[in-house]
C-alpha cells in the first residue's frame, strides 16, 4: 500500500516534498526527511503546517526542512532546519527558549562488568554530586563578573575555574565558545536568572545517563572517537537554563515590535523575526551567543561533577579511568555558516530547532582530531531503548545545510503519558531490564517513558538512508539520572 | 471566577481559560500555568508579596508579558507563587499583586518546569465571556 498524504509528494524513499502551493504564502517548498511511518506520525499533529509556515519567512533559501524526528513545536516544528541569506531574517522562535540545548558524550576505559556491580551506588554518588530538578540552585556562585566571562568565554570560562581540562575544548563544538557574544546585549534579568543555575541539569527531558556501547556500525570511525564495544560511556543532556529562556523571551518581544514596525505578515506570532542586516538581529545574535556559551559552560561543569562522581566511586583519578570528552553538540541554534547556494559559497544564518549539525570530513569547523573522520553527532534516545553516535556525511551539506536529527522525537503528549503510564511501574520495568532510573518524582518519569517517544533506531536509520549522517555506535542505557 | 483546562500538545502543554472579565481571565491563566508547575495537592504559603506592573502593545502581548513575568519571579527570585490578584487592566496596562513563599532546596511540590509562555496560537478574545489560550514551552 502506498501512503498518500494530501499535498505531499514523495521524492525518494526518505524524502518528501511539500510544494509551494501546500499553504498560501510559502516562498520555498518544504522538505521532510522521513519514511512512511514517520511522515504519517508528522501528519497527525500540526508539524507539517509548521514546516509550511517557516517556508513563508523572508529570505529563506532552498526549502523549509524537517528531520525525521519532526513533531509539533511552537513556531518552528521540532526537527526544523531553515537557512536564510542576506535578505533573510533571524527568528528567536527558530532556536527556541532552551538556547543551545545539547548533548555531550564522555567515554571511559571502564567495561560494563566493572560498573554493573556497584551501579546503584554510582548512581547515588552522581545524584548527590549533580544539582538537578526544579528549584535546585547550582554549586557555582556566579556573580555578574563571572557571568560576563561565561557569556563570552563559554566552556573555557569554567575550565579556568578548574571544571575540566584544557583538552576538553578540542572536543567541543566551536571549541567551546561561540564567537560574537556581547554581554551587554543581554538584559539584567538574564544575569539574575543565570546567577545560581550554572552547572545545573534542570528537569524535563534533561538527564545524565551511564551507558554501554552495545554495537558498532563503523568500527574505524568509532575507534577514532575513542569508542569500543562493551565500554561504558556517560551522556549529558542539558541547556542554557533560565538565562537562555530569558534571552529568548526578551528578544521575542523585540522581534515582535520589528514585525509590527515593518508590517510583516506572519502565519504565527512565535515566528517573530528581524532582517539579518538590522540592529535588532545583530543584538539577538550577540545575546544568542551569550546564552549558547552559558550552555556550553553548563555542560562542562556537569561533566566535571560526573568525573568527580566516578573518581569517588572508583577511587581513581578520572584521567586513569580514561574519561575523555568525545564531543559536545547543540541542537537548538542559529549560526552563520557557509554553504553552497547555486554553486557559490554563501553565508547563511542556519536555524536548527531540534536538529544537529552533521559536518562531513574536511569541514573547517571540525577539530583536528576529527577533521579526517567527520563530526561526531550525539543522538539521545529514550531511557529504555538506546542512544546513538553518528558521524556527519557529505550528502548532508547538499541536502540539509549540514544537518541531521537530534533525538527520537516525542510521539505522545506529556499529560497522555502521565495518564497511561504509571511511573513506579515504569521504573520497576526498566530495572528488570537492567536499567536503573533515579528521578525526582515517579509521576514525572512517566512523561519520559520509552512509549512517549518515536523509535530512535528508525529515526537514525532514515537519516542514514537519506544520507544526512551515518551510524557509528549504539549505546544502551544502564543508569539514568533524570532532571 | 475563571475556569481553566490544560490542552494537549505533542511536546509541550497549553491551557484554555474562560472568565467573565479580563482581570479574572489573567488570574485564571496564572492559576492554569501554576497547575502545570506545582503538584495540585500542594499547600503554598503567601508570606511574600510582589507588586507587578506591566504594559504591552496588545492584549495577547500583555498576557505573554504577565505569564513570563510570573515565571521570572519564580525562577530568578525563588518565590513559589500561589495567589494572583489582578487589580486592574486598563489601556493595556496591568497592575497586580502576587503572593507566595520561598522555594526550598530539594522542593518536592514542583512538578514541571515551564520555560516560557509562547506566542504560538496565543489567543485572548471575547466570546460572550472572555477566552484565552496559551501554549507553554516545557
Amino acid at each position: 500500500m502506498r501512503l498518500m498524504i494530501e499535498g505531499l509528494k514523495r521524492i525518494s524513499e526518505y524524502k518528501w516534498e511539500m510544494p509551494v502551493g501546500f499553504k498560501e504564502g510559502m516562498r520555498v517548498p518544504g522538505t521532510v526527511f522521513a519514511d512512511e511511518e514517520l511522515i504519517e506520525a508528522a501528519s497527525r499533529d500540526r508539524a507539517l503546517e509548521q514546516v509550511a509556515n517557516v517556508a513563508m519567512l523572508p529570505g529563506i533559501v532552498s526549502a523549509s526542512m524537517a528531520m525525521p524526528d519532526i513533531h509539533w513545536g511552537y513556531g518552528f516544528p521540532i526537527g526544523g532546519v531553515a537557512a536564510f541569506g542576506r535578505d533573510g531574517v533571524v527568528s528567536p522562535g527558530g532556536v527556541g527558549f532552551d538556547i543551545s540545548c545539547g548533548v555531550r558524550l564522555v567515554r571511559s576505559d571502564l567495561r560494563e562488568e566493572d560498573v554493573r556491580p556497584g551501579l546503584r551506588d554510582l548512581l547515588a554518588v552522581m545524584a548527590a554530586d549533580i544539582p538537578r530538578g526544579l528549584g535546585m540552585g547550582g554549586k557555582i556562585d556566579a556573580p555578574q563578573r563571572l557571568l560576563r566571562k561565561v557569556f563570552t568565554g563559554g566552556a573555557r570560562a569554567v575550565i579556568e575555574l578548574g571544571y575540566g581540562r584544557e583538552g576538553d575544548l578540542e572536543h567541543t563544538e566551536k571549541r567551546g565558545v561561540y564567537e560574537g557574544a556581547d554581554p551587554d546585549r543581554v538584559s539584567k534579568r538574564v544575569y539574575e536568572r543565570g546567577g545560581n543555575q550554572l552547572g545545573t541539569l534542570g528537569s524535563g527531558n534533561h538527564f545524565v545517563e551511564v551507558q554501554v556501547v552495545e554495537e558498532l556500525f563503523l568500527p574505524d570511525v568509532a575507534g577514532a572517537f575513542g569508542l569500543e564495544e562493551g565500554q561504558v560511556t556517560v551522556m549529558i543532556h542539558s541547556g542554557s537554563r533560565g538565562a537562555g529562556h530569558q534571552v529568548c523571551t526578551d528578544y521575542l518581544k523585540v522581534m515582535d515590535r520589528v514585525v509590527n514596525r515593518l508590517g510583516m505578515e506572519l502565519p504565527d506570532r512565535q515566528l517573530a523575526c528581524a532582517p539579518l542586516d538590522s540592529p535588532e538581529a545583530a543584538d539577538y545574535m550577540a545575546a544568542l551567543a551569550c546564552a549558547a556559551n552559558y550552555a556550553l559552560a553548563n555542560r562542562q561543569a556537569l561533566m566535571h561533577w560526573v568525573r568527580r562522581s566516578f573518581e569517588r566511586h572508583f577511587s581513581s583519578p578520572e584521567e586513569t579511568l580514561g574519561m575523555d570528552l568525545v564531543y559536545d553538540v547543540s541542537h537548538n541554534t542559529a549560526r552563520m555558516e557557509t554553504h553552497l547556494v547555486d554553486g557559490e559559497p554563501t553565508s547563511l544564518c542556519v536555524h536548527r530547532k531540534g536538529a544537529t549539525a552533521s559536518f562531513p570530513p574536511g569541514h573547517p569547523e571540525l577539530p583536528p582530531a576529527y577533521s579526517k573522520i567527520g563530526q561526531p553527532v550525539i543522538i539521545p534516545g529514550d531511557m529504555g531503548t538506546a542512544s546513538y553516535v553518528l558521524v556527519g556525511a557529505e550528502t548532508a551539506m547538499r541536502e540539509s545545510f549540514g544537518s541531521t536529527c537530534h533525538g527520537a522525537g516525542r510521539t505522545m503528549s506529556r499529560s497522555k503519558a502521565r495518564k497511561s503510564i504509571r511511573g513506579r511501574e515504569l521504573r520497576e520495568r526498566l530495572e528488570a531490564e537492567g536499567i536503573l532510573v533515579m528521578a525526582g518524582k515517579d509521576s514525572l518519569l512517566a512523561e519520559e517513558a520509552p512509549e512517549a517517544y518515536k523509535d530512535v533506531s528508525r529515526v537514525v536509520n532514515v537519516c542514514e538512508g537519506a544520507g544526512l549522517s551515518r551510524k557509528v555506535a549504539r549505546l544502551r542505557p544502564m543508569a539514568v539520572l533524570k532532571g | 471566577m475563571a475556569r481553566f483546562k490544560t490542552v494537549e500538545h505533542t511536546a509541550d502543554i497549553g491551557i484554555e481559560v474562560e472568565a467573565d472579565n479580563l482581570e479574572e481571565l489573567f488570574e485564571g491563566a496564572a492559576l492554569g500555568m501554576l497547575s502545570i508547575i506545582v503538584d495540585p495537592s500542594s499547600d503554598i504559603g503567601r508570606g511574600i508579596e510582589v507588586e507587578v506592573s506591566l504594559e504591552a502593545g496588545d492584549i495577547e502581548g500583555l498576557l505573554f508579558e504577565w505569564l513570563n513575568e510570573l515565571l521570572f519571579i519564580m525562577d530568578a527570585r525563588g518565590v513559589l507563587l500561589s495567589v494572583f490578584q489582578v487589580d486592574g487592566i486598563n489601556d493595556l496596562h496591568l497592575e497586580a499583586t502576587v503572593r507566595g513563599e520561598r522555594i526550598r532546596q530539594g522542593e518536592d511540590r514542583l512538578m514541571t518546569e515551564v520555560k516560557a509562555a509562547t506566542f504560538h496560537q496565543l489567543v485572548v478574545e471575547k466570546r460572550g465571556t472572555w477566552f484565552a489560550r496559551v501554549i507553554f514551552d516545557v
